[in-house]
Parts: structure tokens; sequence; C-alpha cells
């Protein structure tokens, strides 16, 4: 039951259609309301970062299964100039300072897992996770 | 997609019919706040319930809006986040500070009524 989905990020109508995708599979999976809005609240924020950073990148959802839990991996990946200051871009207030950060503390505190990686010489990459209640 | 703009007395009334991209809340934004001006409207509703998400760039876009028909004299009310979406923008840190907001369309009117009020009588 494994279910993927690649959705290339290159205009701000990317960013509907990537929250929207990860809405449908939430549902799909059985998602309590609020937890879907969570997720499509966090798609809709990584696939922001990439337009305003790097242009241009693309954002993966794909469901996962561990044990008899079920949830939802998303990966954003972009070759954007990458976070220099990964620490600072992870602060809380930074996300809010004249709306120039970018929301990754959210994006974490909305999610079960969060993992990012990012230099100058390969861009972001963001794995979130969100496990079914 | 475009937001229909309705004209209600002394209001403006926008619904939000669906999922709308960056352009289409920054069109909205400048609607408003050139029709504030064409209607001499006194107050501004702006419709969200159908927003199913409510990310940073869609709350700083309100709030400028709120922000910028509030310069040209009119009063802007956010009705109708939904309990998941307020939750969502709770743990993203976004709060819409120094915008009102009211449960719905009906709550939305009354609170107008009751600022725009306070307004007329003072000036």
């Amino acid at each position: 039951m494994a279910s993927e989905a690649v959705i290339p990020i290159n205009s701000d109508i990317d960013v509907v259609a990537a929250r929207q995708k990860g809405r449908e599979l939430a549902t799909e999976l059985g998602f309590v309301s609020t937890d879907s809005t969570l997720l499509a609240t966090a798609i809709s924020e990584l696939a922001r970062n990439i337009i305003r950073y790097a242009k241009y990148g693309e954002i993966l959802i794909v469901s996962v299964q561990s044990g008899d839990r079920v949830g939802i991996t998303v990966v954003a990946r972009d070759k954007g100039p990458g976070i220099t200051n990964i620490s600072l871009a992870m602060q809380d207030g930074f996300s809010t300072s004249g709306g120039l950060g970018l929301g990754l503390p959210g994006v974490k505190r909305m999610m079960d897992e969060f993992h990012l990686v990012s230099d100058a010489n390969n861009g972001t990459k963001v794995t979130i996770k969100k496990w079914k209640r | 997609m475009e937001v229909p703009i309705l004209k209600q007395g002394l209001y403006l009334i926008a619904s939000i019919q669906a999922a709308l991209s960056d352009v289409d809340l920054v069109h909205l934004r400048d609607a408003l706040a050139e029709k504030v001006g064409k209607f001499r409207a006194r107050g501004v509703i702006v419709d969200v319930t159908v927003l199913d998400v409510m990310d940073s760039f869609a709350s700083r876009t309100l709030r400028d809006l709120a922000h910028m028909t509030r310069l040209r004299g009119a009063e802007t009310v956010i009705v109708g986040i939904q309990p998941e979406v307020a939750f969502a923008m709770v743990q993203l840190g976004l709060t819409l500070e120094g915008v009102d907001t009211a449960l719905d369309l009906e709550e939305g009117l009354a609170f107008l009524d009751k600022k725009t009020k306070r307004h007329t009588s003072r000036g």
C-alpha cells in the first residue's frame, strides 16, 4: 500500500499542489483532521522555502510503515545556496523577524520527526515525518 | 482564482471560495486597498472559512491587508479561521497580531457595526 508522489516546486501554484497532495494522502491513511492540517501546513512552509531561497526543487511525499504504525514522510529538497547558519535558522523568533525566516522551528514543532541537511554545494534537504495517531 | 468582493452598505466582503496561490492573495490585498477608496467603505470582512491551510505567507499577507485598509480609513476583520487551522498557525508561531478576527460572517458584521459606530460618534 506504499504510496508515493513527487511534486516539482517551481512556482507559488506548486506550493498549493504539494500541500493538497499531502492532505490527500493523510486523509487516505486515516489521519485525524488536525494532523492532516499540520502536515499540509508544514509542506506549505517547506515548499515556500524552496521557492524563496532556491527558486526550484521538489517535494516527495511517501507513506511509511513501521510495525503496525503508519505515517507519512515528506522530503523537501533543492539545489539552492544552502543554509549558512543552521542553528540560527532553527531559532524561534528568527522565523518571525521581518518575514525573512524559514519557519523551520514551527515545522519541527508540528511534526514527529524533523531532519535538516544543508550545505552550499548540495543545497538543502529537509525530511519530516508524521505518524498516524 | 479571483476572490469575489461584494459591497454591502459601508462594508466590503471578500469571500474566499477555494485555495489561493500567493499571487491570488496579493491580488486580493491590493484589490481591497483600492476598493476601500472606490466605494468609500468603512469596514472590510475577509472570510477564510474554506481555507484549510494558513501558512506564513497567507498570515503575513492578511496582516498587511488589514493594516493597509486601516491606513485607508477602513477596519478589517478576518472571519472563519477553522479550529485546526488556528492550531497549526499557533504551532507555527503565526498569531495575526494586531489584526481583528471574529468567529464567522455574522460576528464579523456585528464587530464592524460596533467599531465603525464608535469612530463615527467620535468624529
